[in-house]
């Protein structure tokens, strides 16, 4: 039996606008998640063509629930997005090219070649760069959190963890503090129903992941991650309430990984009418849809904005291509902190 | 100037800084109304309030986790682990998240943590260990394992200013039993400087923490045999002073690396590896070492004295190393 609250789609722009968006920042949106998709699939023809060292994955899918829940966010919340999470960076603005930069390991990625793929943030935007182990920066974000209580700051931090990860102990002891303290935290889980091959039943047992925050004093809600707005309305209701002391939520915003775990994955353990199904609820292609129903988007304006994007895409690339690999010599740089690197506004 | 227990010491450096620095706050079990497990925080939630002196839930990996999430907003957190044995369940938090974390995105995470650390009264496998060799083999973190009160203070006090993670290894043994002059002002000592301990020409022993006594008492031994014993007491481990130990082995010729730890992958083979490698032909006898087995900490005392090096096992190896 499910406890959390199931959220309901959105339906009007009258309601959108209650919720704080206007015409332009929806057009920012559908802009926005048209760029994660279009430096995904473009990543992926790198890595085709074998100008990507490593591995290379995707959020395909996931593209409402990140940019979603990244437009609920205030510029002074911090965030700690995942690997299905490429909307955030967008949407906090990290510039594109920088990330074709970290996916090819040159020298203006974020990471510098330091670290590859999604392994990257640009901290003064407010983000922190994932690590592999899933979800170690739950932790994190929690301590973000506590930062903002200690201070009595009103800014909210957001932790992103998959279905998959929420099987491991971090999730518990990040949950459970926040829950303790009552600390200004959205935790969104990602479920796309597939952790690599494992299913969503062999890594919990409650219907819902999000049917655990009871257990932990707060407040859970499913929402179908597909839909942008909906993603967006509970999460701006989850912020607002954390940022006004009444403490954390846990977002299970419900997709479909709509490709493998990695490129080298083909995902022939997902049923193929799961695939099906699913397809027929691209967030891209819904929020395009409902644009056009509810706020009279014609074929010209968005043929500007998918012209846009392709034209900033073609840029990033180029910039991305001309940036250097970087200097070997450089490797022991930077292990530790110096005294500068403290010489930012929020260690004053 | 006072005199101070190695424990008071802590304490006083601790609670001087949060008065100095707003930013620093403490978070652990049982820190606040209790004062923490070995009394250190004692009255510092009184003094500096609930949310500067936090009552974590029983979650090492929460309170590393969440001390890196706060050092990289801006705070100085200084996390106790009731015992050093514990933060094997805050080891993911420390290694994989804060030690990495300005090497390969540029966000520095200047945190403190404290480990009650070591052995000496039958805390058994859990309550005894001394992990920092495992710490030191991590890029990214800052090992110190004070000797005195003198340096528990200055210590602590540059690991809270310090722009990294930093371990603080406070040795269990030493808290009450080691007491000595200590500084009322405010003070740092830097990392990376070894301290003489002993000047002496005959033997170096390369030591840290509560074997620095150890060594102390065997040396005194020695004395009265005739061999005169150098001990260098290193401070921290990363950094660690190289020069300080290959210029005290070069002028005494034969060398005991000696520690608490267990043997095999112990920071002593690194200091072993690096005098043979740097100063070899100013050796007069092998390289020795002395550390505790390969084993767990046991719990019955006949069991533990022979586990930790004691002062007459630190005596013959001096002495073989003279005779040689």
């Amino acid at each position: 039996m499910a406890i959390a609250r199931e959220a309901e789609p959105v339906g009007s722009l009258q309601e959108v606008k209650e919720a704080g968006l206007d015409r332009e920042d929806l057009l920012g949106v559908y802009r926005n998640m048209l760029i994660t998709r279009g430096i995904e699939e473009r990543g992926h023809i790198l890595y085709k063509q074998g100008k990507i060292p490593g591995s290379f994955y995707t959020g395909r899918g996931n593209e409402a629930a990140a940019v979603g829940v990244a437009t609920a966010m205030d510029d002074q919340d911090v965030g700690t997005p995942l690997h299905r999470d490429m909307g955030v960076h967008i949407s906090r603005g990290v510039e594109p090219w920088r990330i074709f930069a970290q996916y090819m390991g040159r020298a203006d990625g974020p990471t510098h070649g330091r670290d590859g793929n999604v392994h990257m943030a640009d901290s003064r935007l407010g983000l922190l760069a994932m690590v592999s182990h899933l979800p170690a920066m739950l932790p994190v974000a929690v301590g973000c959190a506590l930062a903002f209580r200690i201070r009595e700051e009103k800014r909210v931090a957001v932790g992103w963890f998959g279905e998959g990860a929420s099987a491991r102990g971090d999730c518990h002891e990040a949950m459970n503090l926040a829950g303790v303290r009552k600390l200004p935290v959205v935790f969104v889980c990602d479920n796309n129903q597939w952790a690599y091959s494992t299913p969503t039943y062999l890594e919990y047992a409650t219907e819902h992941v999000a049917d655990r925050a009871e257990a932990y004093g707060f407040e859970g809600v499913v929402v179908d991650g597909t839909d942008v707005l909906a993603v967006y309305r509970e999460s701006r209701r989850a912020i607002e309430k954390a940022r006004g002391g009444d403490g954390p939520t846990l977002i299970e915003c419900l997709t479909l990984r709509m490709e493998g775990h990695a490129v080298h994955d083909d995902a022939f353990y997902v049923p193929k009418d799961m695939f099906e199904r699913w397809a027929s609820s691209d967030p891209i292609e819904r929020f395009r849809t409902w644009l056009r129903e509810h706020a009279e988007l014609g074929d010209a304006e968005e043929d500007e904005i998918t012209s846009g994007v392709k034209k900033l895409l073609n840029e990033a690339l180029t910039r991305a291509e001309e940036s250097p690999l970087p200097d070997p010599s450089s490797l022991a740089e930077g292990v530790f902190a110096t005294p500068e690197d403290l010489d930012t506004p929020h260690h004053k | 100037m006072a005199e101070k227990t190695y424990l008071q010491a802590i304490s006083d450096g601790l609670r001087q800084e949060m008065r100095r620095d707003k930013r620093v706050f403490v978070i652990g079990e049982d820190v606040g109304v209790y004062g923490g497990a070995f009394k250190v925080t004692l009255g510092f939630q009184e003094e500096f309030g609930p949310w500067r002196v936090i009552d974590a839930p029983l979650s090492e990996t929460a309170i590393v986790g969440g001390c890196t999430g706060a050092a990289i907003m801006g705070l100085r957190p200084v996390a106790e682990m009731q015992f050093s044995d514990f933060i094997s369940c805050g080891w993911d938090q420390l290694v994989t998240v804060a030690a990495k974390q300005r090497w390969r995105a540029g966000t520095p995470v200047p945190m403190t943590v404290r480990l009650p650390s070591g052995g000496g009264f039958s805390g058994g496998p859990f309550h005894s260990q001394n992990p920092e060799s495992s710490f030191a083999h991590i890029p990214g973190l800052k090992i110190v394992c004070p000797a005195t009160p003198e340096d528990a203070k200055g210590l602590l006090v540059t690991a809270i200013e310090d722009p990294n993670p930093v371990l603080y290894f406070e040795h269990k043994h030493l808290y009450r039993r080691i007491k000595a002059e200590v500084p009322d002002d405010r003070y740092t000592t830097p990392f990376g400087q070894a301290r003489i301990h002993r000047e002496g020409d005959d033997v170096s022993v390369i030591t840290w923490g509560a074997m620095v006594w150890t060594a102390a008492e065997a040396a005194q031994q020695l004395e009265d045999d005739g061999i005169s014993v150098e001990i260098v007491d290193l401070r921290t481990l990363v950094p660690w002073d190289k020069k300080a130990v290959l210029e005290s082995v070069s002028k005494t010729s034969k060398v005991l690396v000696l520690h608490e730890d267990t043997h095999t992958g112990g920071f002593g083979g690194e200091i072993a590896a690096t005098i043979a490698e740097e100063v070899f032909e100013d050796l007069d006898a092998p390289v020795k070492r002395l550390t505790a087995p390969d084993t767990p900490v046991p719990f019955s005392p006949p069991l533990e004295k022979a586990f930790i090096p004691q002062v007459d096992d630190v005596a013959s190896a001096l002495r073989e190393l003279a005779e040689y």
